[in-house]
């Protein structure tokens, strides 16, 4: 479980973050969303270490993160997996030299051990195959499994996802949606997700905080979240002709 | 800003020397970079360095018009402006451009692309990971190819001395045999250790903090290899003021 409180994060004299405070729970799919600007990439990043809030606390199964010095850190970080918005694979690396990556610099394994998860993370991600290609040689959704399979390769408990489908064709970015939700559920991992696409919040949606100006605006279910009378997140979810037909329906 | 700039250097290569993760792997890719900053700068080195002696011996052969002065004098200038300055100097000048444009280039894309926050979030020592093999393989091989630099330089000199006509072989072997001073090769080294860990540690901190898209990346490229020129020029003063 994660728990963030009352989080603010300043950049110069732009306040990004006033005062955030939520719970992450494992086996639970959450969604941050909101406008571009509204500080769901900066939120997610002061979760993971990226960014240092001015003040508030992040905690990973009650261990306080924000306090933690870089050595400490360290030991937090072997369990978090993240997927990045432009996958960030490294370029000069195959694909399996992608996945294996973390499990060469943290693990004893042998070559054998650590070829058999790199394997089982390709099929997982539906990549069974590929591993001599090059990241240049991938299609963005290819890219994007491959993140998630070098995300998950080390067993992570925490899964962060930064607006991953953003780049992709719908059919694309709802394989990548499910493939998330289904590893979250199957693994018990506590997965959170920067959006702003509206089919990932009604397709994998199970908590959702929706974020307006740097504050929590909204929280809630994708159930819930059509039925709502906030302004502000009305005008967040129906910003589409698609969602408002679909509604009217 | 000069102060913040510095400030940050430091605390950048505080992170470098810390403990590897795992040493095979940096072995595996402080070979790997010896062999790129060695073997791919070979080439260049070469072509730079024979030039450079053949147009110091024509050059000092126009300028010692005397007969009271022995042709032979034209070895012995050749290999000690080879030996002290243009070898090392100019071959790092070279080398700054080279190596330095593609270090800050390729850690400033790495930056760019988030691939370093990847190794961040990984909970590996990006600096480390990324930058000691760099100035490592640097340190180990540009004092090298100062070496073949000083080689293929008086080689240069020599042939092109022999054939203009303006010393003969015999004339420009015994210049370069007489007073002979071990001492400047040290020197040469010292110098080539030295603008090594300038060129790898400025690009490399260039690239690091790298912020925005393709056009930064290129300008950090560019203030790699001005920053890196003047650094080596600066120090290059600084160490013949000391050393000689």
């Amino acid at each position: 479980m994660i728990e963030v409180k009352d989080i603010y994060k300043s950049f110069g004299d732009n306040e990004v973050l006033k005062g955030i405070s939520a719970t992450f729970k494992p086996g639970v799919t959450s969604l941050i969303i909101g406008g571009s600007g509204s500080g769901k990439t900066t939120l997610m990043k002061n979760m993971v270490g990226l960014h240092e809030p001015n003040s508030g606390t992040v905690t990973y199964n009650e261990r306080d993160f924000t306090s933690m010095d870089m050595h400490e850190r360290i030991e937090i970080r072997k369990e978090i997996g993240m997927l990045f918005q432009g996958s960030a694979l490294f370029d000069s690396m195959t694909v399996e030299k992608n996945i294996r990556f973390p499990l060469d610099m943290f693990t004893d394994q042998s070559k054998a051990e650590k070829l058999d998860r790199v394997n089982f993370v390709l099929e997982r991600v539906n990549l069974a195959g590929k591993n001599k290609l090059y990241p240049t040689e991938l299609s963005g959704g290819m890219m994007k499994r491959v993140g998630i399979a070098r995300a998950i390769a080390m067993r992570p408990k925490y899964l962060f996802c930064d607006e991953p489908n953003s780049g992709l064709d719908p059919k694309s970015a709802i394989i990548i949606d499910e493939l998330i939700k289904e590893i979250t559920v199957e693994y018990d991992i506590t997965t959170v997700v920067v959006t702003h696409d509206m089919n990932s919040v009604m397709g994998i949606g199970d908590h959702i905080i929706f974020l307006h100006e740097g504050k929590k605006w909204w929280e809630g279910s994708n159930k819930e979240i059509t039925s709502t009378d906030n302004p502000e997140l009305n005008n967040f979810v129906f910003a589409t002709k698609l969602m408002e037909t679909l509604l009217k329906k | 800003m000069i102060f913040y700039h510095f400030g940050n250097y430091i605390l950048l290569l505080k992170a470098v020397f810390r403990k590897p993760e795992k040493f095979s792997i940096y072995k595996n890719e402080i070979f790997r970079e010896m062999v790129s900053i060695g073997l791919g700068s070979l080439g260049i080195i070469s072509i730079i360095s024979i030039f450079i002696g053949a147009v110091t011996t024509v050059q000092t052969a126009f300028q010692l018009t005397s007969d009271l002065i022995p042709k032979s004098i034209i070895g012995g200038i050749t290999r000690d402006s080879t030996i002290l300055e243009l070898s090392p100097t100019v071959c790092s000048l070279v080398l700054a451009g080279k190596i330095g444009s593609s270090i800050a280039s390729q850690i400033g894309t790495m930056r760019v692309t988030e691939q370093i926050d990847a190794l961040e979030i990984m909970g590996i020592n990006a600096p480390g990971y990324l930058i000691l093999p760099k100035l490592l393989g640097g340190v180990i091989m540009i004092p090298m190819l100062v070496i073949v630099a000083i080689f293929l330089s008086i080689t240069g000199g020599y042939f092109a001395g022999v054939a203009s006509g303006a010393v003969t072989a015999a004339e420009f072997i015994q210049g370069l045999s007489t007073g002979f001073v071990p001492f400047t090769v040290f020197v040469a080294l010292i110098k080539a250790l030295i603008f090594a860990f300038e060129i790898t540690t400025i690009s490399a901190y260039q690239g690091f903090y790298t912020k925005g898209g393709a056009l930064e990346v290129g300008q950090s490229s560019t203030k790699a290899v001005v920053i890196s020129c003047i650094a080596i020029l600066v120090s290059d003063y600084i160490i013949a003021q000391l050393l000689l």
